[in-house]
């Protein structure tokens, strides 16, 4: 079994290094059938320990070798399956595996193909890490090097700068989350002298709920989730990310790494369960991502946009679960998220395919005949995500809710708010790209194609898991026996996790509102777009004062660039000045103060002998005088 | 007899080299003295007894009459730093071998008459031999530095030596001042000298003394205006010398000096020299984001590395003084490699102006990977070598204080917008009239990379043996601390 362990992460590895070193050289089907072939063997093994997991009930821990001793204690580079982890690597490979074998047709034609494939071998293996790792400087490995990667594959077409600072953006975005990481550890490692989250859970549980230590090293963490994750204000990253190829938006920014955060919080929730006032926060934060990101999605125009923003905001319910204690519910939304995004998002890809590039919904329309399989499975994908039964979204979004209502009244108004919002922008982009009439050029026109076999086959596994994924967890009232529950609750820490109290009748009515008001909502989009056939305006057109500001992201970015980027350039140029102007220049001055010394003193200096003897005997009497007066 | 080995060989060899200064294709004479000389500071890592504070010694009289003796042994820092000299000299004269600039044997003399210099201080076991050895390490570099250098070396190689040797004074000053409190008659024994008691407005002089000569040559803030110009102006072996050695001579001698002579005054100063340090680290941190040129943010971003180095140890507990440490290994290996970078793109391209460069991913991508891997080191990414030391230091910081922590903390933000900005606009993009014939790594070139790359990877994956090593000797340095007051 430990074998095994270490095999899931070391098989993507291994295949990343033998094509990183023969990246020039390799065949494309070579590449394919490694890359693809790696991170498969890996889901293998992830079903293998999963069942394990399942059957025996015990965590599998694997320590390779010792890593960083420290003063305290000593971090093991160690592995632990179990329950939350065995399902995470099942994500990270199953959807990952599907992914790769998406983008052998997607990247077929690109030069960079091998190099692309070694990137996301690179990725699965340090998600893997990620979830694996069994201290949390383990899951900070993975934590920076998922970043590494997504930094990688946004860039991935280097030549454009645009896409470069995409990158970059995000990378450093993500550092500022990191770097809350990495106090945060350092508040647990001097609170409990250890990392191993055995060892810090087994003694946080000894502590009060509010203790102050634990209060600001979760918020800390949540300063990392809120990098990772793209939540408010380090959010600004992920839509930009979607200069990346395609695939890369599906399983780096949709389905994997940025619900990296969302792990991280269910992983420590011993910790977070004592910090009430985090939660909260997290709450708060998580709602307020989720409306914003909503009503910017309204407003978008290009078809990958949409499903960025859409992702932030489907985030920002995880952490809204998480905030009021759905753990369950989050680590649930997590994954039907990873099945119908991944799916809208290699969707899109196909999408953009057919149009030869082209990623702007007001000239497209009318797809649905070109690319039948597309139009089915992205319209899956659509009511998956805004919820409607029984599709996979309905299930883990409702469970989210109730919560919410069982606990915080206003979140639950304002997550119903966001859910209707959702259904509304989903279908927008839904019937404009593939209702009414074509409208782009008469040669994208021509070109209109389905995607290969390599593309469609990929979509259609996730269709079927949008539609079928909430079986994992059906709730006691549809005489489900909430499946996912029981089987990550011996994760948490006794009697932590909130059962929620809400009678039978309750639940179905507040299921009730939500799906009448998304199938309201769905009839509106379908009224606005297809019925009157409306198309959103030009980039450069008058909007009214509001619109305007969604239309513009409200102008997070450039408040951004006033707030921070300028001051500090600005203050750069300063202190490069102060330092060659005043530093330096102090201690040039200095030399050549004595420089200058010399030459003054230098005349002294005349050979004439009188001189000498009147400045002796002067200095005798000087020497004299200052005798006698002490 | 390792350690004087370890001294001789170089010594002798660059003896010869200057003799036969007449013949042109010495360098695969000096690299392979160096290569020796590796294999003898591998042996001594190799055969390193950690139970025992000093390791190899080497002792004989030498100025009886002073009660100085030429003694020398190793400690585990002493041990790793000779292993970084020794490790890194092979390299750097390899980056020197290529087809373009001819160096001549004194060049090459110059190189391993400083190395010897190196590890005399890192192994000195008497004031005195420190002393000179300090002084030895100085006179090669300024040969190299005023004969090889850029545009303007004189005037900034001669600015370079007079402010170093203005901190040597200071240091010498306060080295005779110890060597005359110990007891009758005096000796320079370091043991002894560091035995001394003084009272503490004595010891205050001392100390302000050492750390300025220690600051200079770190630098530290406000004594650092000599780097930027001289990395610039130094050939890229003589800014590998400076950086990547060099600058450690005055790290390791706050850990073999200032602190077992200074403790009370440490202590007590530590919020001032911790202030410093801080400041050095931001300000240079956020001066490297506008630099357009790449060795003068190399420059800028080395000073706020070592800037971190220096809190950490004042921070004087276990992790942070491991992590310091480790961490002179790891960017004397990163920022000798940053040099190589730089030096590998001028020569292709004549120019080191950011703006000038472009698009060489596209036409070398081996060269991308490497300077790639070595940019993640010098961030200090999981898995890299930076990241161990930067870690250390930081849980070390955190233990001091959080919030000191937390700002310095801040610099690992800023390091990845400065090198991300560098690597961006020189490697990425479309390629410039100056990049686009860029050739990718020769055979030469890829000697020094695959070892740089491979210690990269390794001292970030397994750092576990060197930081052993170092264990000993840093908790002697804090006991040494905690006994004496």
């Amino acid at each position: 079994m430990n074998t095994l362990v270490a095999l899931v992460p070391i098989l993507p590895l291994l295949s990343f290094i033998v094509l990183g070193l023969n990246f020039k050289r390799l065949p494309k089907v070579v590449t394919s059938l490694m890359a693809c072939g790696s991170v498969l063997v890996s889901f293998v093994l992830a079903v293998v320990l999963f069942f394990h997991v399942k059957e025996a009930g015990t965590a599998v821990n694997v320590t390779l070798f010792e890593w960083l001793p420290t003063a305290s204690s000593s971090m093991g580079f160690s592995f632990v399956v179990d329950p939350i982890s065995s399902l995470m690597i099942l994500i990270v490979t199953g959807v990952g595996f599907l992914i790769h074998v998406y983008s052998i047709g997607y990247m077929f034609n690109d030069e960079g193909f091998n190099r692309f494939f070694a990137y996301m071998n690179l990725f699965v293996f340090s998600m893997l890490v990620l979830v694996l790792g069994s201290n949390y400087l383990m899951m900070f490995i993975g934590w920076e090097g998922v970043g590494l990667c997504s930094y990688l594959l946004i860039g991935f077409w280097f030549k454009n700068h645009d896409y470069n600072n995409a990158a970059k953006k995000a990378f450093i975005m993500n550092r500022i989350g990191d770097l809350g990481f990495l106090l945060g550890m350092f508040v647990l490692y001097y609170q409990f002298g250890s990392l191993d989250y055995q060892t810090v859970f087994a003694k946080a549980t000894l502590l009060e709920s509010g203790n102050m230590t634990l209060t600001i090293a979760t918020m800390l963490l949540f300063v990392g989730a809120i990098g990772k994750s793209a939540q408010i204000p380090l959010f600004t990253w992920l839509p930009d990310a979607m200069a990346g190829p395609t695939p890369v938006s599906a399983l780096i920014h949709a389905a994997t790494m940025v619900t990296a955060g969302v792990y991280m919080v269910v992983r420590s929730q011993a910790l977070f369960v004592l910090a009430p006032t985090t939660l909260m926060v997290i709450a708060i934060v998580g709602i307020i991502t989720a409306l914003f990101a909503a009503t910017i999605a309204i407003f978008q125009n290009d078809i990958k946009k949409v499903l960025a923003y859409s992702t932030v905001s489907q985030l920002g319910y995880m952490f809204v679960g998480l905030g009021m204690g759905a753990f369950t519910g989050a680590m649930f939304h997590l994954t039907t998220h990873a099945f119908f995004k991944a799916l809208l998002f290699l969707a899109a890809g196909s999408v953009i395919h057919a149009m030869s590039g082209e990623q702007d919904i007001r000239k497209m329309g009318g797809l649905r005949k070109a690319v039948p399989i597309t139009w089915l499975v992205f319209l899956i994908g659509t009511i998956a995500i805004s919820g409607i039964p029984p599709f996979s979204g309905f299930f883990s979004k409702d469970e989210i809710l109730l919560h919410a209502f069982e606990h915080n009244k206003i979140i639950w108004v304002l997550g119903i708010v966001g859910s209707l919002m959702t259904a509304f922008y989903m279908f927008r982009l839904f019937f404009l790209t593939f209702a009414g009439t074509f409208r782009g050029s008469d040669t994208q026109k021509h070109h209109l194609h389905e995607s290969p076999k390599s593309m469609t086959v990929p979509l259609a596994i996730l269709a079927i898991l949008s539609v079928f994924g909430g079986l994992i967890n059906i709730p006691g009232v549809f005489g489900g026996s909430s499946e996912l529950h029981m089987f990550l609750s011996p994760m948490y820490s006794a009697g932590k996790e909130v059962i929620v109290e809400v009678s039978h009748s309750t639940e179905i009515l507040l299921m009730i509102i939500a799906v009448l008001g998304a199938i309201a909502m769905i009839a509106f989009a379908w009224f606005r777009f297809v019925k009157m056939a409306a198309i959103p305006i030009s980039n450069d057109a008058k909007r009214p004062l509001f619109t305007n500001l969604l239309y513009h992201k409200y102008y997070i970015d450039e408040v951004y660039a006033f707030l921070i980027e300028k001051p500090m350039l600005w203050l750069s140029g300063i202190l490069h000045w102060f330092d060659v102007q005043i530093v330096d220049r102090a201690v040039n001055s200095l030399g050549n103060s004595i420089l200058w010394l010399g030459t003054k003193a230098r005349p002294l200096q005349t050979g004439n002998i009188g001189f000498y003897m009147i400045v002796m005997v002067l200095s005798i009497v000087a020497f004299m005088v200052f005798g006698l007066m002490i | 007899m390792l350690t004087i080995s370890l001294i001789l060989l170089p010594l002798i060899a660059s003896l010869i080299l200057f003799a036969l200064n007449g013949r042109k294709e010495l360098h695969y004479w000096a690299l392979g003295v160096s290569i020796a000389e590796l294999a003898l500071g591998v042996a001594a890592v190799v055969g390193f007894d950690k139970g025992i504070a000093l390791n190899y010694l080497f002792d004989m009289p030498w100025i009886t009459s002073m009660g100085i003796r030429f003694s020398l042994g190793m400690s585990g820092i002493s041990v790793l730093l000779v292993l970084l000299t020794v490790a890194l000299v092979p390299l750097i004269i390899l980056t020197t071998v290529n087809g373009s600039t001819k160096y001549s044997a004194t060049f090459y003399g110059l190189i391993l008459l400083m190395q010897s210099a190196l590890v005399g201080v890192f192994t000195s076991s008497d004031g005195f031999l420190f002393y000179i050895f300090w002084e030895m390490a100085l006179i090669p570099i300024y040969f190299i530095c005023g004969l090889w250098g850029g545009e303007n070396k004189i005037k900034i190689t001669i600015k370079f030596f007079i402010y170093t040797m203005f901190g040597s004074l200071l240091m010498l000053a306060a080295l005779i001042w110890l060597y005359l409190h110990t007891p009758l008659s005096h000796n320079f024994n370091i043991d002894a000298l560091l035995a001394v008691q003084l009272p503490f407005n004595e010891q205050v002089l001392v100390f302000v003394a050492l750390f300025i000569a220690f600051a200079i040559k770190i630098p530290v803030f406000p004594f650092h205006s000599w780097q930027p110009n001289t990395y610039v102006v130094a050939p890229s072996a003589g800014s590998m010398l400076l950086a990547g050695i060099m600058l450690k001579m005055g790290l390791y001698g706050i850990l073999r000096f200032l602190i077992p002579s200074c403790s009370e005054v440490a202590l007590q100063y530590a919020p001032v020299v911790m202030v410093l340090a801080i400041t050095g680290l931001l300000y240079g941190s956020i001066i490297a984001i506008r630099q357009k040129e790449i060795k003068r943010l190399i420059a800028y971003s080395s000073f706020a590395h070592v800037g971190l180095i220096t809190a950490a140890i004042f921070a004087f507990n276990a992790d942070a003084l491991q992590g310091s440490v480790y961490q002179m290994i790891a960017h004397g290996f990163n920022v000798m490699a940053l040099f190589f970078v730089a030096d590998i793109i001028q020569r292709r391209t004549n120019t080191l102006q950011i703006s000038d460069l472009g698009g060489i991913a596209k036409v070398a991508p081996k060269f991308a990977i490497f300077f790639m891997i070595v940019m993640l080191g010098s961030v200090a990414l999981p898995l890299t070598n930076g990241f161990i030391g930067e870690f250390l230091m930081l849980v070390g910081l955190a233990k001091y204080s959080i919030s000191v922590a937390a700002i310095a903390g801040v610099s690992i933000v800023l390091g990845a917008v400065y090198m991300f900005w560098m690597y961006q606009r020189s490697m990425y993009g479309n390629p410039t009239t100056a990049t686009a014939n860029f050739p990718d790594l020769t055979c030469n070139e890829m000697w020094v990379a695959i070892p740089l790359i491979i210690i990269i990877i390794a001292m970030g994956v397994y750092p576990k043996p060197l930081l052993e090593i170092a264990k000993p000797a840093v908790e002697n340095i804090l006991l040494v601390m905690s006994t004496k007051y």
